[in-house]
């Protein structure tokens, strides 16, 4: 996988394959926290964090996990790690920034059931990126997860204005919205390199 | 256990919960993320929800089983590592019985851990219901999970490929809805079937509709 540019591993990621509309990956948070543009912002950066952080883990695990023959361990110890190193960011974030922590608070605990962030994890190790080309591509996973939050979150904060039929209301309508965003996104397709 | 000032439900209706009245796709809303991205066929959904299934019903036993001994600051830990576990055993299980199928499914299959349904049954009914139930409870949500999959991608399939199951439905002159089998479609059709739900629902007034707010908070 050396063949593939670090650019264009981050603009796949953020646009063609954008985790939520096009690989399906972290929709909870998105359906959950989408409501308001204030909130989809901090939990997009925190989640952007967490990837990072599992990223850069799950690098180093792998390796280890390789040479020493143990595969079948890998996703116990990925879940595990990520797992604790979201507790580490939180207690860390407790400590040196309770600010930052009271305006995340329940969201960042939660990340860790997060799909997104251990797909970031699972799908690095399948492609077998190098530790810069992992390390760009969570980062691109974590852009193109806040850029569909926070898409989501503006047109839901004007479609709180608009009239529909009761049957609709709820998920059905923000999955009928989630679609359409991803048929925008679709348009996207030709610019990654693909799977 | 029963919950106190609630009866106590027959295996019956423990069984048929999941299926009908609290159907983890269409009345919960669960569990979608690794899910919606596989159901682009019916053969590949339908592989995906008994392998969730079979996870399911497995590792909420097991926690059933050790529900006393485990201390509840570290619970959802535990049943994080026993949920890896049994998804392992699937991993290994799927790649040894066909690998075309694993092929398709990918990573997906190693996604199932973070599959709320999971974590969520594990917690709200296996850490407070002995073994028995708790499996009849279990094989109802891993049915009706597979149940609403199927339907989620036999639409998908009939309407993105014109086939079920690889066969061919309509003759050599359908031109196939290609959105429908790419990711837009997936959002389109599980929200088409909710909108089915939620009319039914108002017109009958007999399915309960349960908020899903679990599903809004975990992955």
């Amino acid at each position: 996988m050396d063949d593939i540019s670090v650019g264009q591993i981050f603009v796949s990621a953020v646009l063609a394959n954008n985790f939520v509309l096009a690989m399906f990956l972290g929709l909870c948070p998105f359906l959950g926290v989408s409501g308001k543009l204030n909130t989809a912002a901090p939990m997009g950066a925190a989640t952007t964090f967490v990837m990072l952080v599992a990223s850069l883990c799950a690098f180093g695990l792998n390796w280890l996990v390789v040479h020493f023959q143990l595969e079948f361990l890998r996703l116990i110890s990925y879940i595990v790690v990520i797992a604790s190193a979201v507790q580490l960011v939180e207690m860390v974030l407790k400590k040196y920034s309770p600010a930052l922590f009271r305006s995340l608070g329940i969201y960042l605990p939660l990340i860790t059931t997060n799909c997104a962030v251990l797909g970031v994890a699972l799908f690095q190790t399948a492609r077998e990126y190098s530790f810069i080309q992992a390390l760009t591509f969570a980062a691109g996973a974590g852009t193109g997860f806040t850029l569909a939050l926070v898409l989501m979150a503006g047109l839901r904060e004007r479609l709180n204005l608009a009239k529909v039929p009761n049957v609709v209301q709820g998920t059905a309508l923000s999955l009928m919205l989630a679609g359409t965003l991803s048929l925008a996104f679709m348009g996207f397709a030709g610019l990654g390199a693909g799977e | 256990m029963a919950i106190p000032g609630q009866k106590e439900l027959t295996y019956l209706e423990e069984f048929m919960e999941g299926i009908w009245k609290q159907n983890p796709v269409f009345v919960m809303v669960l569990g979608m993320c690794p899910t919606l991205a596989v159901s682009v066929s019916a053969v590949n959904s339908l592989s995906m929800g008994l392998a969730t299934a079979f996870v399911l019903v497995c590792s909420t036993l097991l926690v059933s089983l050790i529900r006393k001994l485990v201390p509840k600051e570290v619970r959802i830990a535990t049943y994080i590592v026993i949920i890896a576990t049994f998804v392992t055993v699937v991993d290994y299980l799927i790649q040894a019985i066909s690998l075309a199928l694993y092929e398709a499914l990918g990573a997906f299959i190693q996604l199932i851990v973070v599959n709320c349904i999971i974590l969520g049954r594990a917690e709200a009914h296996a850490s407070k219901n002995p073994p028995f139930r708790t499996v009849v409870n279990a094989l109802g949500m891993g049915i009706g999970f597979s149940i609403g999959l199927f339907a989620l991608g036999s639409v998908r399939e009939i309407l993105g490929a014109g086939k079920l199951f690889g066969i061919p439905l309509f003759g050599p002159d359908f031109q196939p809805w290609v959105v429908m089998v790419l990711p837009p479609g997936g959002f389109f059709v599980l929200g088409a079937w909710l909108l089915l739900f939620n009319w039914l629902s108002s017109r009958k007034g007999g399915l309960e509709r349960v908020e899903p707010v679990e599903g809004h908070v975990h992955g």
